[in-house]
C-alpha cells in the first residue's frame, strides 16, 4: 500500500494536513472561549468561588479526586457531591461540608485516608462555594447519576 | 561513536533511568495505599505519592528526550555538538531542580510549598502534573530553550536531514505548548480547556514527532534500510499524526463545560489517532524484515520493535476504547482511564527511550557492536518482565474500571465510590503483583549494565 505513495507526497500531507487541522482547532478555540463564560455561568462567579478555587489547587485536592472527570481516580468525583451530600440545598450542603472537613482524617482502620487541611470555616465556605458552582456548569448531561 | 560531543548524551540516559526506578517505586507504594489507606499515611498522603509518581515519570522523558538528541544530532548534521558545555550546564541544572523539587514535595506541605515559591505572584500549582513550584516551572522553560538552541545550532551548521527537522520541530511545540502551564484562568472551565493544551498536544502531536524521529534513527542504524525509504515512512506516520492529534484534543472536550461540537469533533478525529501507531508497527516491522545488515546489537530492534507494538496497545487499542462520546460518558476518569494512561505513556514514552539507550548506550561505553551475548540475553528477560508486568496491571486496571462503571453509573442499584472500590481489592492486589513484576524487571535491566564482557 505505501509503495503508491512517494516521499514527497507524504510530505505535503504532514504540511498541509497538519495546517489546515491547526487553522480549524484555533477558530474553534475561539468560539469554545467565546461560548465558555455563559455555559459556566460565569456571573455568577463570586469572590468566594474564585477563592474556593485558589484552595482547591493550593491542596491539591485533584491529587485524589476528579472535578468534572478529571483528576485523580483514589477518591470521588467532585463535580456533584453538590447534589450528592447537600440534596442540591445550600445551606444544609455546606453544613454538611464544614463538619466533613473537621472530620478527616477518619478514624476507620485501612480506610483510605484523607488529610486535615487546617482550614477557617471561612475557607471551607469558599471551597463549598466553588463545589456548587462547578455543579452547575454545562457539561453535556456529564456526570452520568448520582455517584459521578 | 563518532563525535566526542555525543557523550553528552550519556549522564542524561543514566539519569532517565534513576528516575524511573523512583517513579516505578512511588507507583508500587501507591499500589499499597490504595488498599491500606494507613499504609505511610500521614507521613506521606496518597496526592504527594501521585505527584512524586507522575512528575518523575515527565521529567524521566524530558531527561530521555535530551539524552537521545544530544545522542543522534551529531551524527544526523555530521558535525559536533554547538556547545557540549552548556548541555552538560543545563544536565545539572535540570538534575538539581529536578530533585529539590521532589524533596518539596515529600518534605513540605504541600500548601505551605504554594506560599515559600511564589504561587500567590503567579497560581500555577495544585493542577494535575503540573504540579511543579514556579521557579521549577521556570527552570524548566530555561533549561528547554537552552537545549532547543543548542540543538538548532548544530543542525543551522550542519547537514539537514528530515530526522533532524522532525525532531526540532516536536521540541519547538514541546516547548510552546508548556507555556499554557503558566495560564491559569479563575474559571475552572476554561482553566481545563488550556490544561489539554498541555498534556493532550504533548502526548499526542509534539511527543509523537520525537518518537517517530528517534525510532527512524535507531532503524536506519539497526537496519541499515536507506534513508529515501524511512524518510517516506517517517513522514507518513507524523502526517497521520497532525491531520488526527491536534483536532483529537476535543476528546478531552466532551464532558467538561466545552461545547457540543466537540462531541462530534473530537470522536471522529480522536478515532484516527490510532492510525500512525498503527503506522509505527508496519515500519518497525517492515523495516526489520528488509534489513540490509546484520547488526549485531539484536536487542536494540526488538526494543524498537516493541516500542510500536505496545505504543500501539496503549495509545491506538485502550485510547480508542473510550475516545467515541457515547463511550466516554460512562468511562470518564474511571480506573479505565488509569488503565489507558499507563499503557501509553510506557508503550510509547518509556519504550522508546528504553530502544535508544539500548542502542546508543553500549556505543557510549565503548562497545561498538552491542553488548555481549549474555549481556542482551538477560536484558530480553527484562524486556518481557516489564512488557508483561505493564500489560498485567494494565488489564487489573481495566477490569476495575469495568466494575466501576458498572457499580457507579449503570443501572438503577447504585453503589458508592468507596463501597464500590473496598469491593475490588483483590483487582488492586492483582495490579500491585504486575506492578511488583516490572519493578523486578527493571532491576534486572539494570543488572545486564553489569554483566562483564567476553574477553
Ligand atoms: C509498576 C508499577 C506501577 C504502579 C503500581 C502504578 C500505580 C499508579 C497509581 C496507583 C496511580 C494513581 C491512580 C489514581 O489516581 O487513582 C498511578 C497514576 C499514574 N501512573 Fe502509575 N504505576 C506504576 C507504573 C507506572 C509507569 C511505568 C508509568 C509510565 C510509564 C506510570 C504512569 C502513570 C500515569 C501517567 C498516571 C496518571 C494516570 C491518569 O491520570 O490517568 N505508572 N500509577
Ligand atoms: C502515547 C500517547 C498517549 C498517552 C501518553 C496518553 C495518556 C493519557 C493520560 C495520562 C490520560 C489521562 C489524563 C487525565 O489524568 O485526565 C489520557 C486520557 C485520555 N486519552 Fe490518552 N494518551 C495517549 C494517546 C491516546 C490516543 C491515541 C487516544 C485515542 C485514540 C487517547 C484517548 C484518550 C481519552 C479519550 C482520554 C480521556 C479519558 C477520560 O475521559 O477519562 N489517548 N490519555
Ligand atoms: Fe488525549
Amino acid at each position: 500500500m505505501t509503495e503508491r505513495i512517494t516521499k514527497s507526497m507524504a510530505k505535503n500531507i504532514y504540511y498541509g494536513g497538519g495546517m489546515f487541522a491547526l487553522l480549524i482547532f484555533i477558530a474553534l478555540t475561539f468560539d469554545t472561549v467565546q461560548q465558555i463564560p455563559k455555559r459556566s455561568n460565569q456571573g455568577q462567579m463570586t469572590e468566594s468561588v474564585v477563592a474556593g478555587k485558589a484552595l482547591w489547587e493550593k491542596n491539591n485536592c485533584v491529587g485524589c479526586h476528579t472535578i468534572v472527570g478529571e483528576g485523580a481516580y483514589f477518591a470521588p468525583e467532585l463535580m456533584n457531591v453538590f447534589q450528592r451530600r447537600g440534596a442540591g440545598d445550600e445551606a444544609s450542603f455546606k453544613a454538611y461540608m464544614q463538619g466533613w472537613m473537621a472530620a478527616q482524617p477518619l478514624d476507620i482502620p485501612d480506610r483510605r485516608k484523607m488529610p486535615q487541611f487546617h482550614l477557617t470555616p471561612a475557607e471551607v465556605d469558599n471551597l463549598s462555594d466553588f463545589l456548587i458552582w462547578t455543579s452547575k456548569i454545562n457539561a453535556n448531561e456529564w456526570p452520568p447519576t448520582i455517584e459521578g | 561513536m563518532k563525535y566526542s560531543s555525543q557523550m553528552v548524551a550519556k549522564p542524561y540516559f543514566i539519569f532517565a533511568l534513576i528516575l524511573l526506578a523512583g517513579e516505578i517505586l512511588f507507583g508500587v507504594l501507591m499500589g499499597i495505599q490504595y488498599m491500606y489507606g494507613d499504609f505511610l499515611f500521614p507521613l506521606i498522603p496518597f496526592n504527594v505519592l501521585r505527584m512524586v509518581h507522575t512528575n518523575l515519570l515527565i521529567v524521566l522523558i524530558l531527561f530521555g528526550f535530551m539524552g537521545a538528541t544530544y545522542y543522534l544530532i551529531p551524527e544526523e548534521a555530521e558535525r559536533e555538538l554547538w556547545s557540549p558545555k552548556l548541555a552538560i550546564l543545563t544536565f545539572w541544572v535540570f538534575a538539581a531542580a529536578g530533585v529539590a523539587t521532589i524533596l518539596g514535595y515529600l518534605f513540605v506541605p504541600y500548601a505551605t510549598l504554594t506560599e515559600v515559591t511564589f504561587n500567590n505572584l503567579l497560581p500555577t500549582m495544585g493542577r494535575e502534573f503540573l504540579e511543579q513550584p514556579l521557579p521549577t516551572k521556570v527552570g524548566i522553560v530555561l533549561v528547554v530553550v537552552s537545549y532547543i538552541v543548542n540543538v538548532t545550532m548544530t543542525v543551522l551548521k550542519g547537514r539537514r536531514t528530515v530526522i533532524t527537522t522532525v525532531l526540532i520541530t516536536g521540541l519547538i511545540g514541546l516547548a510552546v505548548f508548556f507555556l499554557f502551564a503558566f495560564y491559569v484562568p479563575d474559571n475552572l472551565v476554561m482553566d481545563k480547556f488550556f490544561w489539554w493544551f498541555t498534556v493532550h498536544l504533548w502526548v499526542e502531536a509534539t511527543w509523537e514527532l520525537i518518537m517517530g524521529a528517534i525510532l527512524a534513527f535507531v532503524l536506519i542504524k539497526v537496519t541499515g534500510v536507506d534513508r529515501e525509504h524511512i524518510d517516506k515512512w517517517l513522514y507518513l506516520i507524523i502526517a497521520m499524526t497532525m491531520v488526527s492529534g491536534i483536532l483529537g484534543t476535543g476528546h478531552h472536550f466532551f464532558y467538561m463545560g466545552a461545547p457540543e461540537y466537540w462531541l462530534w469533533i473530537g470522536s471522529i478525529a480522536s478515532a484516527v489517532e490510532p492510525l500512525p501507531f498503527f503506522l509505527m508497527v508496519l515500519f518497525a516491522f517492515t523495516m526489520a524484515r528488509d534489513s540490509k545488515i546484520k547488526h549485531d546489537n539484536k536487542i536494540a530492534l526488538t526494543w524498537a520493535k516493541g516500542t510500536a507494538v505496545m505504543a500501539f496497545l496503549g495509545a491506538g487499542v485502550w485510547g480508542f476504547m473510550h475516545t467515541l462520546a457515547p463511550v466516554n460518558m460512562f468511562t470518564h476518569g474511571t480506573q479505565l482511564t488509569a488503565a489507558h494512561g499507563h499503557l501509553s505513556f510506557y508503550g510509547a514514552y518509556i519504550m522508546i527511550i528504553f530502544t535508544m539507550i539500548s542502542y546508543a548506550m553500549p556505543i557510549l561505553r565503548g562497545r561498538l557492536h552491542g553488548n555481549c551475548a549474555k549481556a542482551q540475553k538477560l536484558e530480553l528477560s527484562s524486556f518481557w518482565m516489564m512488557n508483561i508486568g505493564m500489560l498485567g496491571l494494565t488489564l487489573a486496571l481495566t477490569a476495575a474500571g469495568i466494575v466501576q462503571i458498572m457499580d457507579l453509573r449503570m443501572g438503577t442499584e447504585l453503589k458508592g465510590f468507596m463501597e464500590s472500590q473496598e469491593s475490588i481489592q483483590s483487582i488492586f492486589m492483582i495490579r500491585l503483583g504486575f506492578g511488583l513484576l516490572v519493578f523486578v524487571g527493571l532491576i534486572t535491566y539494570f543488572a545486564s549494565f553489569f554483566v562483564k564482557e567476553e574477553a
